[in-house]
């Protein structure tokens, strides 16, 4: 079975295709929806398409599916009515599948289900990388804040980290905003802005 | 307050639901709006089919696809409610657009000379010329079948009809891949300003009252929930009625500016708002107070007769065989049962009747409505054609003809 993977993402064509081959698939073609993607596709003539569903080249793809002379077997997106539930499960976690005309349910069923739980590893894995990058940077502005502090008004580091956070309290803000109100004033100020 | 979400495409007519959003109309009839943003129809079709959202900006022609079951299990859709009239463009690369009248308001100023035109400059283009559409189940795409049949282009033969996604088309026009696209604004006004492309034709130049977008439901949802759907479209029709009002034009714009809106600049969307269009960079500004029209004449009233005109071009185009169960389900497709359930007392006139004859109208005529207060306007078609929804089979005859 020929499955063609559509992505923007690499990382998250990656985490899909290494669970597909992990689950036995081995003719798998990831292609990015760029330029003659839509021809590339058509080439391939693959068995199942899968793809983000919120690429907006959904609707090329769709026409050509639609419209195309080249492919033997036309593919049609994957809606069985009677398994709703499954198809709930792959819109919310993003993925659109499309497969060809007569492509036994018993077989679309697993790599549907496996294309979901990877999506779903991947937005996890995405939220964490991005709270992981978003707290580094917190911890820098901080830091920076703290420095501001310990060269104007020449206190120790202890004092300094200490002033932020009971200002924060006390206005009921984010150690962070606070620690960004500093540091762009001293920006502003210094002339570094 | 009742949850409702809805999807919408990066459009300036998406302008009702992101002002009943905004602006509290929605809150004050008491639903919780909430409002997703979507590149792609087919997307949009997903959330909705699905019950992601219950509502959904949606192509007029593409409510019937997916209602008859064209490439796709039919779901039901029912759309109360139509979110505006005209508001198209179609844009050509300036090296296709010379080929035309020197003179650009001609251009959209006659639509049968321009078509003349057009097809005579297809066999010298340096390619069998590429124009974007918005989706093959689009007003767009019928509009200008509708326009290049009148002057024997065969568009699937004659030239390449390649679907992108609406915001996408500016890039693609600056990259060379289309020499030319018909979309809803502000994308034409986009690629005037880059200096991409001209502005050749109005649709409301080629259908005077044409039929845009929708809102849409599932059915089954609709009839489930009729008190969230008349909650839900009488604060749509208080923000139609806030949106056409030329004082709020400018407000608005910026409202639709927003990045998480449209993120084009104001000033390139209040064009299509204003009625007052540029058709090339620098160019004299056209005067065109149809161009877009979002509440005036009964503009959200489904006349029944739009969608079976819609139906009509499915069978012309070849997308769906004549008969008459979709012809049946076509017409029930728009349910102006339910706009007028819903706004049974209010102050938008109600028209009296649910279908009428299509494009007969050549000078403002009054039209029977609760409030005797309702004036329809021009909607001829560019072609002096009319559209009589009793007789379809007469109407396909005459195209088989010329």
């Amino acid at each position: 079975m020929r499955i063609a993977i559509v992505d923007e993402s690499g990382l998250r064509a990656t985490i899909l295709e290494e669970g597909l081959r992990e689950a036995g698939f081995d003719d798998i073609h990831v292609v990015a929806p760029t330029g003659a993607f839509v021809a590339r596709i058509e080439r391939l003539a693959p068995d199942v398409v899968l793809m983000d569903l919120g690429t907006p080249s959904r609707d090329t793809l769709e026409e050509m599916l639609l419209v195309s002379k080249a492919l033997a077997r036309p593919i049609a997106m994957f809606v069985d009515e009677s398994d709703d539930m499954m198809i709930g499960a792959a819109i919310d976690a993003g993925v659109s599948a499309y497969v060809v005309d007569g492509l036994r349910k018993e077989r679309v069923k697993p790599i549907l289900e496996l294309a979901v739980r990877r999506f779903n590893a991947f937005a996890g894995l995405r939220a964490e990388l991005e709270e992981a990058r978003s707290a580094l940077a917190d911890r820098k502005k901080i830091e920076r804040a703290k420095i501001i502090l310990m060269e104007s008004r020449n206190m120790p580091e202890a004092e300094a980290y200490a002033l932020i956070r009971s200002t924060a309290m006390n206005q009921g803000r984010r150690i962070v905003d606070v620690a960004d109100a500093i540091v762009t004033a001293a920006d502003l100020i210094g002339g570094r802005a | 307050m009742i949850p409702v979400a809805a999807t919408f495409v990066p459009l300036t007519d998406s302008a009702i639901l992101i002002a009943a959003h905004r602006l509290g109309f929605a809150a004050e009839a008491g639903i919780d709006l909430t409002l997703m943003r979507e590149r792609s129809w087919a997307t949009v079709r997903d959330r909705l089919l699905y019950g992601q959202v219950q509502v959904a900006h949606l192509l007029a022609p593409l409510a019937l696809a997916v209602t008859l079951g064209i490439g796709h299990p039919a779901v039901a859709l029912a759309a109360p409610f139509k979110l505006g009239m005209n508001g198209n463009a179609l844009t050509l690369s300036s090296e296709l657009a010379a080929a035309l009248d020197p003179v650009a308001r001609n251009r959209v100023d006659d639509p049968v000379a321009t078509a003349h035109d057009l097809a005579a400059a297809i066999g010298l283009h340096r390619r069998k010329p590429i124009l974007g559409i918005v989706h093959r189940y689009s007003s767009h795409a019928l509009t200008l079948r509708y326009w290049l049949g009148f002057a024997g282009i065969d568009p699937d033969r004659d030239l390449q009809l390649r679907v992108l996604p609406p915001s996408a088309m500016v890039e693609a026009l600056a990259a060379g891949e289309i020499d030319g696209f018909i979309a809803g604004e502000p994308w034409s006004s986009v690629a005037v300003e880059e200096g991409l492309g001209e502005i050749v034709a109005f649709t409301s130049n080629i259908w005077g009252r044409s039929v845009e977008k929708v809102l849409a439901m599932r059915e089954d949802w609709a009839e489930a929930n009729p008190d969230t759907v008349d909650r839900l479209l009488r604060a749509l029709d208080r923000a139609a009625a806030w949106c056409e009002d030329p004082a709020n034009a400018a407000e608005l714009a910026a409202m639709l500016s927003d990045p998480e809106v449209i993120g084009e600049p104001a000033h390139l969307i209040e064009r299509a708002l204003a009625g007052r269009m540029a058709l090339s960079r620098g160019g004299e500004i056209v005067d065109s107070p149809d161009f877009l029209m979002l509440h005036r004449e009964a503009a959200n009233f489904p006349w029944r007769s739009q969608a079976l005109w819609i139906y009509s071009q499915f069978v012309r185009w070849k997308f769906v065989a004549p008969n008459p169960a979709a012809e049946a389900r076509a017409a029930r497709l728009f349910r102006s049962d339910i706009y007028r359930r819903a706004l049974a007392g209010g102050a938008t006139p109600l028209p009296g009747a649910s279908l009428k004859v299509e494009g007969a109208l050549a000078v403002p005529t009054g039209a029977g409505s609760d409030r005797g207060t309702l004036t329809l306007g021009p909607d001829r078609f560019f072609d002096g054609r009319i559209f009589d929804p009793v007789d379809i089979e007469a109407y396909l005859r005459s195209f088989k003809m010329a």
